[in-house]
């Protein structure tokens, strides 16, 4: 997009002179309050806006020079309340474009049947009217739809607003495991900016007036906003929530206070000097926590057992995760599991802060436009 | 009752004959009314300044009564059936063009915006999201047009006899047979019930996408509960 801006005729400017460059195959979040322009900016991609001023390409072709009608048969489109047709089964809803393009019936309904499952929708599903779902699942035939004609790009428009917390998170982690698999061009509008920061792999805040404030990965979004309208928009504790972007596999966990419920009295010995011990059992599933002067040696689960809290895996969990462990921990120690459940140690708030400081420091020394964040935290203790 | 079914002579008709013609006379200008109104709603939801004065027109023209427009018409298509017909035509396009205006436009915004972002023209658009969504309004107005055309034709009877079941109002009269008119009246709302059981019908099967027990506002499915979230996870 250059420089492209909507002038309505009462004078009104929805978009300012923006200019974006949407990358390939990855999510790019237009996030800002209502008012914005990011709607107005989403329906010019589509023409259902056109702009004033300014150009917009797609791969290198101006987008005016394209049939309407085949331009936006070729960008699935997903809208807030799904706008599902509420005359048609599920199925034909999903078939609606394939049709259109000649699939012929047979083709288009198999299709339909296979988005079907991949966005999680149940096969018995297919021949209900969208007056039987419920918002949530409604909201996944409108994805589903979008995607029937394997458009290469994907345009969202607040598609998660008008559902529960619960069954957005749902979709949100849905949709990421589509674009895994699928890897479509996806602009995505939202006004709620974490949903932004965890869909967006570049997002764009605009403000009132229809003017960019920032484009950025949501990593350097968090570490650098721009001005003060974006710090404001991002929130009070956008420290915290930038600890997801930094892992925690390189956190040095600990294995000494871990000891198995059946130790021996010279087992236990070894552990001394810790403040607590982390019992487990004899596949090494975590019990619970236990001063060490209140165990014999033997049978160690019948003491009294603090609770261990949740556990995060290392490698898959972010820091944000750790340091939430250790904060819930009674102890103060967080515990570290592997995918099966199996403790690999346990590591103090203390370890973690110094972790947070080292990756906060490579972060900001190093290019954080470019860098990946597991090469930030390679540095760690 | 003696003579119930014994259609005087001068009908010249039988009784199942009279309600043949009792039934074409009604219903051949409901459907006319239905294709002029098909158009002319389409322009008023395209062009929305049209629609207030269009419906100001229409109703002035439903204020008239029948007998006043007959005694124009009769100079010019006689004292036929078509001067029966044209008149509830033209009641009918009265009642149908609001149904119609409100049908479409209950299409829901998101629902129009999401058949344009996926390419639909506008005539595609009309043909296969809103006039489908508009068929239960539509029918709603079929069925208040098709009883009050099935009650108005008896009028006919005044001009030359072309009120099919109507005539037999007059010639109770004439005749000084009362069961005559019993028959009349009772034949005919038995002929409005059945039609509008018809339509009923036709709705219900051409509708299976409205929710059971709330079958006139499509809107209402948007706002339901949604119990089914939990079962589906």
């Amino acid at each position: 997009m250059d420089s492209v801006t909507k002038r309505y005729p009462d004078g009104t400017v929805a978009v300012d002179r923006l200019t974006l460059d949407i990358p390939d195959r990855s999510i790019t979040v237009l996030v800002g309050p209502s008012g914005c322009g990011k709607t107005t900016t989403l329906r010019m991609i589509n023409r259902m806006v056109e702009p004033t001023e300014g150009t917009i390409l797609l791969d290198g072709e101006d987008l005016q020079r394209q049939a309407v009608t085949t331009l936006r048969r070729s960008m699935g489109y997903v809208i807030q309340n799904a706008g599902l047709f509420q005359h048609r089964t599920i199925l034909d809803n999903i078939a609606t474009v394939p049709r259109m393009i000649g699939w012929g019936k047979q083709k288009s309904r198999e299709r339909a049947a296979e988005l079907m499952a991949r966005v999680g929708l149940d096969a018995s599903l297919a021949k209900r009217y969208p007056y039987q779902l419920s918002g949530g699942q409604q909201q996944r035939v409108g994805v589903a739809r979008a995607l029937a004609a394997d458009p290469p790009v994907l345009l969202m428009d607040e598609p998660f607003s008008a559902v529960d917390p619960v069954v957005r998170k749902g979709l949100q982690d849905e949709l990421l495991r589509i674009q895994d698999e699928l890897g479509k061009t996806i602009v995505f509008v939202t006004h709620d900016i974490d949903e932004a920061i965890k869909l967006g792999t570049m997002v764009a805040v605009m403000r009132t007036g229809g003017r960019l404030a920032q484009f950025a990965p949501p990593a350097e979004l968090l570490s650098d906003p721009a001005d003060d309208f974006v710090e404001d928009f991002l929130g009070a504790d956008r420290g915290i929530r930038r600890l997801s972007f930094f892992p925690s596999a390189a956190l040095e966990l600990s294995t000494g206070p871990v000891v198995r419920a059946d130790a021996t009295a010279e087992q236990l010995a070894a552990a001394d000097g810790a403040a607590h011990l982390l019992v487990t059992d004899a596949d090494d599933r975590p019990l619970g926590w236990a001063e060490p002067g209140e165990l014999a040696a033997g049978d160690l689960a019948a003491g009294r057992l603090l609770s261990y809290g949740r556990p995060f895996v290392p490698g898959t969990d972010s820091l944000r995760a750790a340091l939430d462990c250790a904060v819930l921990s009674p102890t103060g120690w967080a515990v570290a599991v592997d995918v099966d459940g199996r403790v690999t140690g346990v590591v103090s708030q203390q370890t973690i802060g110094e972790a947070i400081r080292s990756a906060h420091g490579a972060a900001d020394s190093g290019d954080a436009r470019t860098e990946e964040p597991a090469d930030v935290t390679k540095v760690a203790p | 009752m003696n003579g119930f079914f014994d259609i005087p002579s001068d009908l010249d008709n039988t009784y199942f004959g009279l309600i043949g013609l009792h039934l074409r006379e009604a219903l051949l200008p409901v459907l006319a009314g239905l294709l002029a109104a098909l158009p002319l709603a389409q322009l008023c939801v395209r062009f929305r300044w049209l629609y207030p004065p269009v419906l100001g027109v229409t109703t002035v023209f439903y204020a008239i009564p029948s007998l006043a427009v007959f005694v124009v018409l009769i100079d010019y298509t006689g004292q036929t059936e078509l001067t029966v017909m044209i008149p509830l035509a033209v009641y009918s396009l009265v009642v149908l063009v609001p149904a119609i205006v409100d049908g479409v436009r209950s299409v829901p915004e998101e629902t129009l915006a999401a058949s344009t972002a996926m390419g639909f023209g506008p005539l595609r658009r009309y043909l296969q999201v809103q006039l489908p969504i508009a068929v239960p309004a539509i029918l709603a107005g079929l069925r208040v047009a098709v009883s009050a055309s099935i009650s108005l034709v008896s009028v006919g009877a005044l001009i030359g006899n072309q009120g099919a079941l109507g005539n037999l109002l007059a010639d109770a009269q004439k005749y000084g047979r009362p069961e005559l008119a019993v028959n009349s009246v009772l034949t005919t709302a038995v002929l409005a019930i059945l039609c509008d059981a018809l339509l009923v019908l036709a709705r219900n099967l051409l509708t299976p996408w409205m929710p059971r027990g709330k079958r006139q506002r499509p809107k209402e499915a948007a706002a339901r509960p949604e119990p089914k979230e939990a079962a589906a996870r």
